[in-house]
């Protein structure tokens, strides 16, 4: 055993607190060990991303949890299921599965866990602050929690994610460490349009880019005249998603990073590249695979679109209808629904045709319709996984290319960005 | 680098599918036929089952231990994992694994560079108990 216990750690390891916790335990050590942790640290909270039913194994290791008595020791969050239950009509896949997804939903509320069903619990009105250890899961809550709010968290998947919020430990390594959060890859945007550094667009394919030619190293992003949580969770999601990113710092916006040495702690950069207008749209051909072709449907919100993104679709589409050979979702966390609900924006944007989704995600299972098309998305994570996960074409865009395409019923892009 | 890791010890013998990049198994990986869907990755559609899968390093989405223990358990799955880094998601998807389903775990290790740097696509791989790694 290299990783060195406390005595209250032995003894959940050693079944003080039932045979759950002591299963979550010896999970969390072995993890501990393969990365050469030195001991375990107490967590203040999780977010759990294995309720999203992926297969029979995923039910059983809940299940097993829930039979051995485990509980969650620390306020803990729950990613997207497989099932939207506030809009349960919309599922269009087996029953069987549907069951089985539902029980794995009931399983983890039975461990304790808050269900909130959203991939961005940072929208959530509890969120992590800064130096706070989590464990969280979900590629783009993990990156959006180290990042942006300067939480630590390793990039815990399912799984390890419950094991962690029932012992409320994490092994002492990766991210939860100072000197593994500093700065690696510089990637300079300066030499980009003026205009594209203040769209939204520029972020989700941004990521991208800088997702893949980082691999597993911290980037940092220079030259970036300022950023909002909306586009930063973009920027992360896809960065998230082309690569394994799970901290990035952008000089001048995040905290970690009020300038360039504070976010190399002081170190020469191990890599340095100046991003090119060439780089944005190879980025955006990757993903924007059938630019010419029917547009069957439009699927917005991923990850979860905040309050403040659901108001700018009432803003496009005030006054508008999405054309009837186009179907329209737009997905979010209940409890950012119900915000919007209270807003009235949810009645306008159903009168304007969108279809809201909560509690999944339209390129986790079976939702869409009209899928004989091809569908559009603002999100390049939802862009880049759909084809393989539920099997559609795919077309990528800004948010205002998605609502002129959807109430025109053909694809639009705005393509004066991408001149020069 | 003396050390070889071992994270589920176990002996088998298998062809290797060597990946020329990351994988993301969730998104990437799909557990009821043990094909690779990722439509993005240079080996989309080949098969995983009961190859030695050797891994550069996971990728994206967090999600994948799942899928690895649901595609060992369901049959599809790979016969051994060699990775070059120890990747969380892959590591715990091995133990739990082997946890959950003890007569099915698939023994997962970590390679030192130069053994890892001589792994070659449809050669055949053995590891033994003890982690060590050999071709033939």
């Amino acid at each position: 055993m290299s990783v060195s216990l406390s005595s209250a750690e032995q003894a959940i390891l050693e079944g003080s607190d039932g045979e759950g916790s002591a299963l979550a335990m010896r999970i969390v050590v072995a993890l501990g060990e393969v990365l050469g942790a030195e001991n375990l640290l107490p967590i203040s909270g999780a977010h759990v991303d294995g309720c999203l039913f992926v297969g029979q194994a995923s039910l059983d290791f809940a299940e097993r949890l829930v039979m051995a008595g485990a509980r969650v020791s620390v306020p803990t969050t729950l990613n997207i299921s497989s099932l939207d239950l506030l809009h349960p009509e919309l599922f269009r896949g087996a029953d069987a599965t549907a069951a089985s997804a539902r029980q794995l939903m009931v399983a983890y509320e039975a461990l304790g866990c808050t269900p909130t069903w959203t991939c961005a619990p940072y929208q959530l009105a509890n969120r992590p602050t800064f130096g706070d250890h989590v464990a969280w899961g979900e590629s783009n809550a993990i990156v959006f929690a180290n990042s942006v709010l300067g939480a630590r968290t390793n990039r815990y998947g399912d799984l390890i994610d419950i094991c962690a919020a029932v012992t409320g430990r994490v092994p002492n390594a990766g991210l939860h460490r100072t000197e593994l959060r500093r700065g690696q890859a510089v990637f300079d945007v300066a030499g980009l349009p003026e205009r594209l550094l203040e769209e939204d667009i520029l972020f989700p394919l941004l990521g991208l880019h800088v997702g893949a030619a980082t691999g597993d190293q911290v980037p940092v992003v220079v030259g970036l005249p300022g950023a909002d949580e909306d586009q930063l969770k973009a920027f992360g999601a896809s960065a998230a998603t082309s690569g394994s990113v799970g901290l990035f710092h952008a000089v001048g916006i995040t905290p970690e990073a009020p300038d360039l040495a504070t976010a190399l702690h002081g170190r020469p950069a191990e890599g340095r590249s100046e991003v090119t207008l060439a780089d944005l749209r190879r980025a955006r051909d990757q993903i924007n695979g059938s630019p010419d072709a029917v547009l069957g449907a439009v699927s917005v919100g991923t990850p979860h679109y905040s309050l403040r993104q659901i108001e700018e679709l009432v803003r496009l589409l005030a006054g508008r209808s999405v054309h009837e050979s186009v179907r329209f979702y737009m997905s979010t966390g209940r409890d950012t629904l119900s915000e919007a609900e209270a807003a009235g924006w949810v009645s306008q944007l159903e009168a304007n045709g969108v279809q809201p989704v909560a509690d999944t995600c339209t390129y986790v299972t079976p939702i869409i319709d009209g899928a004989a098309g091809t569908v559009m998305t603002d999100s390049a994570k939802w862009a880049y996984y759909a084809p393989g996960n539920i099997g559609v074409a795919v077309a990528f865009g800004s948010v205002a290319d998605c609502v002129e395409s959807a109430v025109t019923g053909r694809m639009v892009f705005d393509g004066s960005l991408w001149d020069g | 680098m003396g050390e070889r890791p071992v994270v589920v010890a176990g002996a088998v013998s298998g062809l290797a599918l060597v990946l020329d990049e990351p994988l993301s198994l969730w998104g990437g990986l799909d557990p009821v036929t043990g094909t690779i869907i990722d439509q993005h990755h240079p080996q989309t559609g080949q098969s995983v089952t009961g190859k030695v899968l050797v891994l550069p390093s996971g990728r994206g989405s967090s999600g994948g231990s799942s899928v690895l223990a649901e595609s060992v358990r369901a049959g599809v799955g790979p016969a051994a994992v060699i990775l070059a880094v120890p990747d969380p998601i892959l590591v715990v998807g091995g133990v739990v694994l082997a946890e959950l389903y003890p007569d099915q775990a698939i023994p997962i290790v970590v390679a030192d560079p130069s053994t890892f740097a001589d792994l070659r696509t449809g050669a055949t791989v053995s590891i033994d108990e003890n982690g060590r790694i050999s071709g033939s």
